[in-house]
């Protein structure tokens, strides 16, 4: 807790409020920046101490910031009482964020696992902070990292460029020629619109591209099971009318046949999407 | 008399600059601790252009760290996944038989003596521990391969992508090629 203290209160000095500390050490030098971190401190040992049980756990974060750029990254440790935070790592964090160190940073929006922001890898899987409850039984820390081989813009925020181009390249949209017959809308029976149940759902929040070694290495030409998802969503849709094109475009070496169905994109989708098994029918379709 | 009375005052002004000095002062050391507003000293620049952000953009971006991947990934996912050891065992494979392809061609060249008659004399004379250890180290890559290639059949024909089936499948296929493995060096 002394050096979490230390190091928060040493990280709200220099890189928040520099101008700050500066006006006041020299006109008040009794009087020390209040760091965030030590008021919560001062409020948890109260808490322990007037006997309640707290349910500690600690989370180590990955933390990188790009104003020090050649300082390396490195794990930082919270310890929460998880009597008083939120079931999920979401909750967590943003507890963090509030009472421990405001430095910290991550992207996070809807809470309910609909927006995607909050992706992250916790404990080994990339999943969705919002969606992961933190396991009360086991007393192990969590590990938090960001998204595995991203370019890191600052602490658990991954640069997800190059994924929202892939996603670009595609053309998610639907691409058709002939008007509709009643001139209004483009029908569709129910069996083929049963078609996209388990694709529509995707909220491209990156977790199974990530996850996924082959995309690791290939991320520059290889499109990776996110992309890839969502161009077979477009494939099946019976509206669609540019088909052949979209097949066209992803037959080379690289956009779609780098999948080795290694899979890991299915097991950690926290949607519970399977876009291995889409991936296998684009490439059957391309095949026969 | 007005004249006088200004006078008066900013004598009494410039008498009580310290003063005023000092009371500014302790009206912040009295607020200060109790204020709950948090203070931001950040002054943001009226005039970036586009290409000046751009600039600071790229140069951010030379400096980001790849955040961590193998090291940090589930285990059992990267380094007992079925497909990575596909081809490990299939280049095993197709590596040694290059190796061997090409020595049996030199052999007569350097007077090495890979024919099968003599390699099998050689191997003959081992124990039969070291014999069933050597067959295995062949045996099991040969029963995993084969294994999991069925496996990888089956995924061509977009079957077996259930979740639970995957992660079953995958110990199924370690379990299954190391009984096979154990069969093929010990009793076969």
């Amino acid at each position: 807790m002394a050096t979490l203290r230390s190091s928060a209160s040493a990280l709200v000095g220099a890189v928040s409020r520099p101008a700050l500390r500066a006006t006041t050490a020299k006109t008040l030098p009794s009087l020390a920046v209040r760091g965030m971190a030590q008021v919560t401190d001062a409020q948890q040992t109260n808490q322990t101490a007037s006997g309640d049980k707290a349910n500690l756990k600690t989370f180590q974060i990955y933390r990188w910031n790009p104003d020090t750029p050649t300082e390396k990254p490195k794990m930082q440790s919270y310890t929460l009482d998880l009597n008083k935070t939120g079931p999920m790592v979401l909750d967590a964090l943003i507890r963090i964020k509030n009472e421990l160190d405001p430095t910290l940073t991550f992207r996070r929006s809807c809470r309910e696992g609909i927006c995607g922001s909050c992706a992250m890898n916790i404990n080994g899987t990339n999943t969705l902070a919002c969606l992961c409850r933190i396991p009360p039984e086991n007393s192990a820390d969590m590990k938090i990292y960001p998204l595995p081989h991203t370019y890191v813009v600052k602490d658990l925020v991954p640069d997800l460029t190059q994924f929202y181009k892939q996603y670009k390249s595609i053309k998610p949209y639907l691409q058709r020629d002939t008007p509709a017959e009643d001139g209004k809308e483009y029908r569709q029976s129910k069996a083929d619109r049963k078609k996209l149940d388990g694709l529509y759902e995707c909220i491209l929040c990156a977790c199974c591209s990530t996850s996924c070694p082959s995309y690791w290495w290939n991320s520059e030409e290889y499109l990776g099971p996110a992309i890839l998802l969502q161009s077979y969503r477009w494939l099946v849709d019976s509206r669609d009318e540019k088909t052949a094109q979209r097949k066209d475009a992803l037959n080379n070496s690289m956009s779609l046949y780098r999948c080795h169905t290694i899979l890991n994109c299915t097991r950690t989708c926290p949607k519970g999407l399977n876009p291995g098994l889409a991936i296998a029918e684009i490439k059957k379709s391309m095949a026969f | 008399m007005i004249a006088q009375r200004a006078a008066t005052t900013t004598l009494r002004r410039v008498a009580g600059k310290p003063n005023v000095f000092f009371t500014a002062n302790v009206a912040r050391l009295a607020t200060q601790p109790l204020s709950t507003t948090q203070t931001r000293p950040v002054a943001t620049q009226p005039h970036l252009t586009p290409a000046d952000a751009n600039a600071i953009l790229a140069k951010q971006r030379l400096n980001r760290p790849v955040s961590p991947h193998l090291a940090v990934y589930d285990k059992q996912q990267t380094w007992f996944g079925g497909s990575i050891w596909m081809r490990i065992t299939g280049s095993l494979f197709s590596g040694s038989l290059y190796v061997f392809a090409t020595a049996y061609l030199a052999a007569p060249l350097l007077g090495w003596h890979l024919e099968s008659a003599s390699l099998a004399a050689a191997f003959g004379a081992l124990p039969v521990a070291l014999k069933g250890g050597i067959k295995f180290l062949a045996a099991w890559p040969f029963a995993f391969h084969a294994i999991n290639g069925v496996r990888h059949l089956l995924f061509d024909m977009a079957k077996g992508f259930q979740r639970q089936t995957i992660v079953k499948s995958g110990w199924y296929i370690w379990g299954a090629s190391i009984v096979g493995g154990l069969y093929l060096a010990f009793l076969l």
